[in-house]
């Protein structure tokens, strides 16, 4: 079955997941169509970073399927590197390689895993870091760089990839509050290019900006999900209500 | 108001609090500046000292005219004993590069995520890590044969062949368990960053994860190297001749025994002044590295 631009992009069946007799995910279901922005929200344990982390297969799950672009990503015949190339991902700790350059950095994956032509990626490299407003600091190492800096490397680094969709998890957790915004600024400009985007975040004011839809999960469901507009002002559920009350 | 060392806080800029330096600031930065003046120094303080004990019994001794002197002995010899220990440190160099290649690929085993394969390569590590060096320098000598022919080939096993060998293994168990150290001290962000990037176990360990590890393993690495120069003379008791074989012979040939002990202070000085700089430098590196951490 082929995938076409009309069906989700990325769509999870009755996603289920426990860490030993510790349930985490209990039956997910969720459809993210091409272009779409979706920010997942929810209390701390709730599941929201294993929930991303099962998409780009960095776990596994135990019931339920997830598929990017008609691929299951649970097969365990799936060939992983062809799901990475169209799966990039940021985390919350950056995760540069310390021992390259920002530039370096970029290049790594696209020249040593996808042996392109290392002319080509260079060009692309400088390109993408110019993009995430970082001129001038190609040479520079990630320890010379600020946190916001580092994740914007970071987010280059994903993009280096060209990949299909792009997960963010709790990508300015870490930030100081200054440096937050520069990074939201770079997620939006790849939000307003349409790149399918899907984020865990607590910046619920982010969220509500760009976001065309939010899921709230809890206790690995998802409890309420809708367009911002909806799910902030009128939330239904008690516990969602409950939840924006304490971070709003 | 003169006891006073706080100055006032500012009172102009609304919110200023002043704000005392942590101590330990302090207390890292000092040890290590009189560390630096020192440790010249010292060098030459124990390094005179030994020389001027050489000279000094040297110089009593010469109270027994009609012989030769003492120091006339030891700068006789002198070429023959630069020769025994230009074979050490051959030796060392030899045993220090075969003991790390494996050591590395050991090391890597022992985080393999195979059971069978990490548990093999821990059980390596630890049966030639508790073993004694003369010990396994025995090994070595009587397990290997004197030569092995291939394809009609042969190669001969001289003695300081297997002394190279049975050195390298204690060399290869430290190498490997300071590589599993550094190797799990990386962290996982970074396995998994390479993994969401594409990078295969291998790619990750080659191009990712070991680079970082060079920084951390680099001092250890050294002061194993300085551990083993000075293990080196262990060869002399299997019969290879080193600075110590050689000593040996010096003194049998001359056949004075007040000469015995300047001898062997005599080897201590050359082994002082080849491996002090390295634990220097050594001291240097970890200080480095640990204002960065």
């Amino acid at each position: 079955m082929a995938w076409t631009k009309d069906k989700p992009i990325v769509s999870l069946k009755d996603v289920r997941k426990s860490f030993g007799t510790l349930p985490v995910l209990n039956g997910i279901s969720l459809d993210v169509m091409k272009g779409e922005v979706v920010c997942i929200i929810g209390p701390s344990g709730s599941g929201k970073s294993t929930l991303i982390r099962s998409i780009n297969a960095l776990n596994d799950i135990q019931g339920g399927s997830i598929q990017v672009e008609g691929q299951e990503v649970h097969d365990p015949k799936l060939d992983k590197l062809a799901l990475r190339k169209k799966v990039g991902m940021v985390f919350q700790q950056y995760n540069l390689f310390p021992h390259k350059t920002a530039l370096q950095n970029v290049m790594m994956a696209p020249v040593k895993v996808l042996k392109e032509d290392p002319v080509t990626v260079e060009k692309r490299a400088r390109e993408l870091i110019r993009k995430v407003r970082l001129e001038g600091k190609e040479d520079s190492y990630p320890g010379e760089l600020s946190g916001g800096q580092q994740q914007r490397v970071a987010i280059a680094r994903s993009l280096a990839m060209q990949p299909d969709v792009m997960l963010f998890d709790e990508v300015t957790a870490a930030l100081d509050p200054e440096t937050v915004k520069e990074v939201l600024v770079t997620i939006k400009d790849l939000a307003a290019e349409g790149m399918t985007c899907i984020l865990v975040t607590h910046e619920m004011g982010f969220a509500r900006e760009i976001a065309d839809h939010i899921y709230f999960t809890d206790k690995g469901v998802i409890v309420e999900h809708g367009p911002p507009a909806e799910f902030f002002d009128n939330a239904s559920d008690p516990r969602t209500r409950q939840f924006l009350s304490q971070v709003l | 108001m003169a006891f006073r060392s706080i100055p006032e806080p500012d009172r102009r800029i609304p919110g200023h609090m002043d704000v005392l330096l942590p101590r330990r600031a302090h207390a890292v930065t000092v040890p290590s500046w009189r560390e630096c003046l020192l440790s010249p120094l010292t060098m030459m303080l124990v390094f005179g000292c030994l020389i001027a004990s050489v000279i000094g019994t040297a110089w009593a001794q010469d109270a027994t005219p009609a012989t030769s002197s003492t120091f006339a002995i030891l700068l006789k010899w002198t070429p023959l004993l630069a020769q025994g220990f230009g074979f050490n440190i051959l030796i060392s160099i030899l045993s220090m590069a075969i003991g790390t290649v494996l050591g590395v690929f050991l090391g890597v085993l022992q985080v393999s995520p195979v059971l069978v394969i990490r548990k093999l390569a821990w059980l390596v590590t630890q049966f030639f890590r508790n073993s004694p060096w003369l010990v396994l320098l025995f090994y070595s000598i009587l397990l290997i044969p004197f030569q092995v022919t291939i394809f009609g080939q042969t190669i001969p096993f001289p003695g300081w062949l297997k002394a190279v060998i049975g050195l390298s293994l204690p060399v290869m168990a430290y190498m490997s368990e300071y590589v599993r150290g550094a190797i799990q001290s990386v962290p996982t962000g970074q396995w998994e960053s390479a993994e969401s990037l594409g990078f295969s176990r291998g790619q990750t360990m080659r191009m990712v994860i070991l680079p970082q590890t060079v920084k951390r393993i680099l001092p250890n690495w050294m002061n194993l190297y300085a551990v083993l120069t000075m293990a080196t003379p262990l060869v002399s008791i299997i019969g290879v001749d080193d600075i110590m074989g050689y000593a040996r012979s010096a003194l049998s040939a001359e056949g004075r025994p007040d000469v015995l002990i300047p001898m062997y202070l005599y080897v201590l000085c050359w082994f002082f002044i080849y491996c002090y700089p390295i634990s220097l430098l050594t001291s240097r590196l970890e200080r480095r590295h640990s204002v960065k951490l």
